[in-house]
């Protein structure tokens, strides 16, 4: 028995920013303080507040310790696991109050959120089986197996009205029911893990934080369908993750928790990995398939859906990670218990990623129906800078963004697509007042051009011309008719593309129209940037009244482009000015405007 | 596209080879094989030039078209050396609306060539990603293994002067 455990995260985030080496020198300093044998370094997934990494908490005094350095490191051994005495200069200010500490559970990041799928991140050793099993883990497999027919399992997963968490919203329980209905000699069951999303860090987190909720739910999912083998298509681009799956996998093989007769009770059932290849398309359920099978990943139109053909032609079932998470929860608690959180129709928890103009970037998980403003402001902690929120980006490229006016609206999938945009996996990225609409509706327009299998046409041409469209109306060059066209190109696209890529690539086009035409009519009538972001209608000047002539813009400017004598009111030449910025970067006098 | 990109000749030795034909004939057998197999070569070769697809094609007795389909629609498989140090730059929507353009932009000012080049000493490539997950360091850029994150401009020389042997 250890006397204290000091939790340091080990997901991305805070590996990132050096988590990695905390852990080592902490283990260093606990030896050499001969503390072995009474401090145990446990590294975790994430705990969400990846703004503050790297990230530590030690029990049992629940002392959340962020941004920690590994200068710290001798301190908080000394101090904290040798004496006792909490550094309180390094915790989360949140946590320190008048009063003395505040437990993580009452701040205002961690107030309103509710872990389901993200339970055991930042709690367990996601690289050890035991302490899976130690929090209730294969329980829900054992329960399964031994207690219910896969039909009362198909129900019980229907009546919790868990629905697909990879942006479409399907009902889970009734892919599952449509699958075990086709009979055939072998059916598979997918986990889609190839997060591609930009913004979206959900899937990543749980499958380094609790990769063996998914296995257990993948072995659950199997029963109800009757099929033996399971495949997890990640990306690549997730090292860490890939890593810890993979010993997972192993461990759970070795515990007989995956291969053939899994608590003796007959079945079988084992998990292979896929690593993905960097094609954002391969998100699509049938590109994804046509990926496991060793092909350019191209989607293929459905029917037949992959219940009645889909890997290797075999009746198949899909779901995402995050929604694999929820399912031993809701098999361990009942149906009930998971349909009494979350609004009518979208039932449960969601996580997001927060990103983007906002304090506490990380990882969120709210009940469905909790509001856009408790979500930015009071998780979020709001806009850094006193800017004003403008927008957040839901769905990635296949969304939309939501403008203040929808502010106090309950996050659920029908809500979100009845204002334009939609849940997607759940990436929330926050902008402020200094983001460009037209900008951000291109750089998703970029995006699926680049990502466009190029397989049906309206998909790769359609997108390539709107993204023209876009470019040219940044660029100042754009008429009001060009919006009326960009608009129809729209529709086109979505009524004709093959797969939800290109059926949803216009989604940031149309929304940002429909919220912010008047940042549009500004590109073209009046040709200016409302945001200052579009170079081409942007030019600098000096407030020739601020202006002190200290020559340090002139000194700055890498073309030349400003003049001036000392001590007088300098001039941009506009002609040689290519709008870095650096000037008004420098300008300690506030006397350079961009207009 | 990689028509207007300089290539090098092919150098791969018989040990690499070896290395390949191994892969190949323990997973050969597998359902789905292409993309494992092909994962495989690029580590051993750091790219997959079509020497490396053809000894690929050969050994699994499907036609070269395919490999050479399979290997140009994934990003992540390259026809071209990459250089000693690979620079991503991460373009995924957090990054962005944090400036994680202008990073870029400044980086393939700094190295005289554009994303997907490498530098004619083949010290570093450059290359745009889509998102690597770590957005609360929004903007973020890795060099192989390592990840710079909380980025400006300005932090660009002083990254770039660590990787200078």
């Amino acid at each position: 028995m250890y006397r204290s455990h000091v939790l340091i995260c080990g997901g991305t985030g805070c590996t990132s920013s050096g988590s990695g080496k905390i852990a080592e020198k902490l283990q260093e300093e606990i030896d050499k303080n001969g503390l072995s044998k009474e401090v145990q370094v446990v590294k975790t997934g994430c705990f969400g507040l990846c703004a503050l990494g790297p990230i530590m908490i030690i029990y049992p005094e629940g002392s959340f310790y962020s941004m920690v350095k590994e200068e710290d490191i001798p301190e908080i051994v000394s101090e904290h696991l040798l004496k006792g005495r909490v550094v309180t200069r390094l915790l989360y200010n949140e946590t320190v109050t008048e009063n003395g500490i505040k437990s993580l559970g009452e701040t205002n990041f961690y107030k309103k959120q509710h872990r389901v799928a993200l339970r055991n991140c930042g709690v367990i050793n996601p690289e050890n089986i035991e302490e899976y099993i130690g929090t209730g883990g294969y329980e829900a497999l054992g329960k399964v197996l031994t207690e219910y027919t896969p039909d009362d399992v198909i129900k019980i997963i229907t009546d919790s009205g868990l629905r697909g968490r990879g942006g479409g919203g399907f009902p889970t329980g009734l892919k599952w029911k449509l699958a075990k209905e086709n009979h055939a000699d072998q059916k598979y069951v997918c986990c889609n893990a190839d997060e591609g999303d930009p913004g979206a860090f959900m899937d990543r987190s749980v499958l380094e934080g609790d990769p063996h909720a998914v296995l257990e739910a993948m072995a659950i999912a199997g029963y109800a369908i009757g099929a033996n083998q399971g495949y997890i298509y990640v990306r690549a681009e997730y090292p860490i993750a890939v890593q810890r799956l993979e010993i997972a996998i192993k461990q759970a093989r070795e515990y007989g928790l995956l291969g053939n007769n899994i608590f003796g009770t007959g079945f079988s059932f084992d998990i292979g990995l896929r690593l993905g290849a960097g094609a954002f398309v391969c998100g699509e359920e049938t590109a994804l398939m046509t990926s496991i099978e060793g092909n350019r990943g191209e989607p293929r139109p459905r029917p037949p859906f992959p219940a009645q053909k889909g890997l290797f032609g075999k009746p198949t079932i899909l779901n995402n990670v995050e929604t694999y998470a929820n399912i031993p929860q809701i098999i361990l608690n009942g149906a009930e218990w998971f349909a009494s959180m979350g609004t009518e129709k979208s039932k449960g928890t969601k996580v997001f990623a927060l990103g983007g103009k906002i304090h506490n970037t990380g990882l969120v998980e709210v009940p469905m129906g909790t509001t856009l403003r408790e979500v930015v402001e009071e998780i979020g902690g709001g806009i850094p800078n006193g800017k004003k929120f403008k927008a957040a980006q839901t769905g990635g490229p296949s969304g939309g963004c939501i403008p203040a006016e929808h502010f106090d609206i309950p996050i659920d999938y029908d809500n979100l697509i009845a204002i334009g945009s939609m849940m997607g996996s759940g990436g929330l990225i926050v902008m402020d007042e200094d983001t460009c609409m037209v900008d951000i509706a291109k750089f998703f327009l970029e995006f699926t051009v680049d990502e466009s299998c190029g397989k049906c046409t309206p998909c790769r041409i359609g997108t390539k011309r709107l993204y023209e469209m876009l470019d040219k109306i940044t660029k100042g060059q754009g008429t009001l008719e060009d919006i009326d066209k960009l608009e129809e190109l729209c529709y086109y696209i979505k009524s004709n593309s093959l797969c939800g890529l290109g059926q949803t690539a216009p989604n940031p086009v149309l929304s940002t129209l429909r919220y912010f035409k008047d940042e549009y009519i500004a590109h073209v009538v009046d040709k200016k940037c409302p945001a200052g972001v579009c170079k081409s209608l942007l030019s600098y000047e000096i407030i020739a009244d601020k202006c002190k002539g200290c020559t340090l813009c002139a000194r700055v400017c890498p073309v030349g482009a400003i003049s001036g004598e000392v001590k007088n009111p300098h001039v941009i030449d506009k002609s040689k000015c290519i709008k870095c910025g650096a000037c008004m970067e420098k300008c300690r006098f506030g006397a350079i405007v961009k207009k | 596209m990689g028509l207007q990109k300089k290539t090098v000749p092919f150098t791969g030795t018989e040990e690499q080879k070896a290395k390949l034909l191994k892969v190949i004939a323990e997973m050969k057998e597998d359902k789905g094989a292409l993309m494992p197999i092909l994962q495989k070569a690029q580590e051993i070769y750091g790219y997959l030039p079509i020497e490396v697809q053809t000894i690929i094609a050969e050994e699994l007795d499907i036609p070269l078209e395919k490999v050479y389909g399979v290997v140009t629609f994934y990003s992540q498989f390259s026809l071209y050396p990459k250089g000693k140090y690979k620079i991503s730059v991460c373009l995924g929507t957090a990054c962005y609306v944090k400036g994680s353009g202008d990073i870029y932009n400044k980086l393939m000012e700094k190295l005289g060539i554009a994303g997907g080049e490498c530098t004619p000493d083949g010290k570093f490539s450059l290359e745009a990603c889509r998102c690597i997950g770590a957005c609360g360091l929004a903007p973020v850029l890795t060099i192989n293994e390592d990840v710079y994150g909380r980025l400006t401009v300005d932090d660009i020389d002083g990254i770039l002067a660590k990787y200078q042997d």
